[in-house]
């Protein structure tokens, strides 16, 4: 991982949701993958945070399938957090 | 240090549905509005409701205000201020019907109007049997909402500063408001936002107990900028356990489940609230079927290996039925649970849901505090130029207990009315007074503090400590000796979290510090609970002591105020008198 503390610190606090569900989530996300994020990975997870919350959460609950191939990993990995 | 400035005739700190209800009205009047929010407006929390909106349409069968009063007020249990909650339920409608002129995409029957379903504690004809009252966007209505009303911000120009977190209230000798101090996240920057008028929508506190429905955002910030100001915290022992949190995550089912048909299971399989309440059983208002499931667990009747936690049933629904009118549910309970809810029934526990105490407003949202002037004392003399609305305010409409949609209904209604209060205040007074010189000090002192802090305390840790000293002594069922000993707890860690220390001490987007920031508001929204909660000696609504079990209306009938100056308590009456409905009296509240 070759994040500035600024970057991660701005990606933390992007981890701030409207949706409890959401934050869960992600939090044991960070926990458990934060030294994966780098380079498409990170551009993928840092695509799907700038989602809406119902959005993300429809993504992360299997509720809705990912169209894109290039966020499939990393929605792959939220869905198993 | 010298601090930026900048002016507006109004700012508006918060984003969720207060916050952009008044915004909008402000922006559309012309005014210069600044709309501060810690995250993207649309990441509210707002955007998590899941029920509806509660508004009399009578969509479904007959309904009326004076209903929709009566439950409010039966609700509250009696602590709701009458003249408010008329006035809530009378403009609910309307504002439900702007709302679907705005383009809220609302369920619709087949007859084009808006669909409403059943929630708990609302009921036809004064508590005769349930009414179906709550105006849903499917399981999104909090979305819908937040992104109708941001979308119209957007067009009438509402100016908004993203990811910014207020610090302070200013106000100058004479107790006027004058705007609020600020950090800018990206750049660490803290500046001035001079306004003629204030407007607090900055939501809930649910985070100082450890097992809540709320997201990590509610921290209660309008409620530490207030009381570090001189503004009393009204109700603050009054705390909404929702029954149905996912037991372990706090993750909320709606109560949409048990309108739509589900009903909570002790261990035997038994429907046990057909003994707490008759009539509305699964329905009945929150603290009802909350105190009635808290004492199944007691009692030994709660379900899984600890015997900690009920079950909520809706397989009986059949799939199609939880697909269509309940969809997030499957997937909540799945990824929260580990079960599917078409099958089995969900794991739930009563979970800190909903602050029902908060700043203190009239019915128009303007601030009120206790003063003594011309040789009288007035329990609610208006704070020029400051406001609130939504969860952060108590208008009181709630009392010592919401009914569910009546949060949106509140959010709408008073974010509405305060800023027709501004708009009026800024009329009649044109000018704008100047900041006093020393406007910033507060906030550099508190940054100084916390930057120059040696051998401090780990934010981390106090905040542990305050969820779990909330949680442990201040729960649904309230007993005297812990809620002594939760004060002494309360004020020790207050003294704790007066020495925190932040290791990281860069300026772009330092969490860390923000989270320190945010600790010095949870602390005073948890001191106000824990005091007022410690003082008040009899059961009402939400507030369940144990050694006093029934409401006591000659000694108790009144709100509290709780200031940080001192850690003292005062208090004021209620209003019994609507604004024309005649006075529901007091009676002892059954569902
Ligand atoms: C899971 C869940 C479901 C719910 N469902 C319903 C329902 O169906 N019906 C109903 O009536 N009620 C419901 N409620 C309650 C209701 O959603 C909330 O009470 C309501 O949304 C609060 O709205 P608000 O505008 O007051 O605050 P919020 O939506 O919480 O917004 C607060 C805003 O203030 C900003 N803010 C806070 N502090 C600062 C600061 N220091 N500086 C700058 N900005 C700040 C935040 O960024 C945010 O924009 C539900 C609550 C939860 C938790």
């Amino acid at each position: 991982m070759n994040m500035t503390n600024a970057e991660m610190n701005r990606l933390r606090w992007s981890c701030r949701r409207g949706l409890l569900e959401n934050e869960l989530v992600l939090e044991r996300f960070l926990h458990a993958h934060a030294a994966l994020l780098e380079g498409e990975r990170l551009a993928a997870f840092k695509t799907l945070l700038g989602y809406g919350d119902d959005e993300l959460w429809d993504l992360v609950s299997g509720r809705r399938e990912c169209g894109d191939p290039a966020l499939g990993e990393v929605v792959r990995l939220l869905r198993n957090c | 240090m010298a601090v930026a400035r900048r002016s507006f005739d109004a700012v508006v700190v918060g984003a969720g549905g207060a916050g952009l209800r008044a915004a909008l009205q402000l922006s559309e009047a012309g005014l210069s509005v600044a709309v501060l929010s810690k995250v993207f407006p649309t990441r509210s929390h707002t955007v998590a409701a899941q029920g509806g909106i509660g508004a009399a349409l009578g969509n479904m069968g007959e309904d009326s205000w004076l209903w929709h009063m009566y439950d409010t007020v039966k609700g509250s249990d009696w602590l709701g201020d009458q003249d408010a909650i008329e006035f809530m339920v009378r403009e609910a409608p309307k504002l439900v019907y702007e709302l679907e002129h705005f383009g809220m995409p609302f369920d619709r029957n087949e007859n084009g109007t808006v669909y409403q379903r059943p929630f708990g504690g609302h009921s036809q004809n004064f508590g005769e049997r349930p009414v179906q009252r709550s105006c849903c966007a499917a399981d999104r209505t909090g979305h819908a909402m937040l992104h109708t009303l941001y979308q119209r911000n957007v067009r009438a120009r509402t100016q908004f500063f993203v990811e910014w977190m207020a610090l302070d209230l200013l106000r100058d000798a004479s107790g006027q408001v004058l705007g609020v101090t600020a950090l800018e996240m990206e750049t660490g920057e803290v500046m001035v936002l001079h306004a003629r008028a204030t407007l607090f929508a900055t939501g809930g506190a649910g985070r100082i107990f450890s097992s809540t429905t709320n997201a990590y955002i509610c921290t209660g910030d309008g409620l530490g900028m207030a009381a570090r100001a001189g503004i009393p915290l009204e109700d603050m022992e009054f705390w909404q356990f929702h029954p149905t949190g996912v037991a372990g995550a706090g993750v909320l089912i709606t109560e949409g489940v048990r309108g739509e048909g589900g009903y909570l299971l002790n261990k035997g399989g038994e429907r046990f609230m057909e003994r707490y309440a008759p009539n509305l059983k699964d329905l009945a208002s929150r603290d009802v079927v909350s105190r009635a499931m808290a004492t199944e667990i007691k009692e030994g009747r709660g379900a899984g290996p600890r015997g900690d936690y009920l079950l909520l049933k809706l397989d009986h629904l059949g799939p199609e039925v939880i697909e269509k009118r309940l969809p997030g549910i499957r997937e909540i309970a799945k990824k929260f649970a580990d079960i599917d809810p078409v099958k089995d029934p969900i794991p739930v526990v009563p979970t800190v849901h909903y602050m029902m105490g908060g700043i203190p407003t009239n019915y128009r949202g303007e601030v009120v505090v206790p003063a003594f002037s011309n040789g009288r004392s007035d329990p609610e003399a208006v704070v020029p130029g400051f406001y609130a609305a939504g969860e952060c305010a108590c208008a009181s409409v709630h009392g010592a207990n919401r009914l569910g949609t009546n949060s949106l209904t509140d959010l709408l209604v008073f974010g509405k009315a305060a800023a027709e209060s501004i708009i009026k205040f800024l009329q009649e007074n044109p000018g704008r007074k100047d900041l006093p010189k020393d406007a910033a000090e507060r906030t550099e002192a508190r940054l100084a503090r916390l930057d120059g802090q040696t051998n401090g305390e780990s934010v981390a840790e106090v905040g542990m400590e305050i969820r779990r000293t909330m949680q442990a002594h201040c729960g649904v069922f309230r007993f005297p000796d812990m809620l002594a000993k939760g004060v002494k707890k309360i004020r020790e860690i207050a003294d704790r979290a007066s020495r925190t220390q932040v290791k990281d001490k860069s300026r772009v987007f330092n969490t860390a510090r923000i989270e320190a920031l945010e600790l010095d508001n949870l602390i005073e929204a948890a001191r106000a609970s824990m005091v007022s909660a410690e003082a008040r000696r009899e059961s009402r609504g939400a507030h369940d002591r144990a050694d006093h079990h029934s409401r006591d209306d000659s000694n108790w009938l009144k709100h509290t105020l709780w200031y940080k100056d001192g850690d003292r308590l005062e208090y004021k009456p209620v209003h019994m008198k609507p604004l024309t409905a005649r006075t529901i009296e007091p009676k002892v509240r059954t569902y």
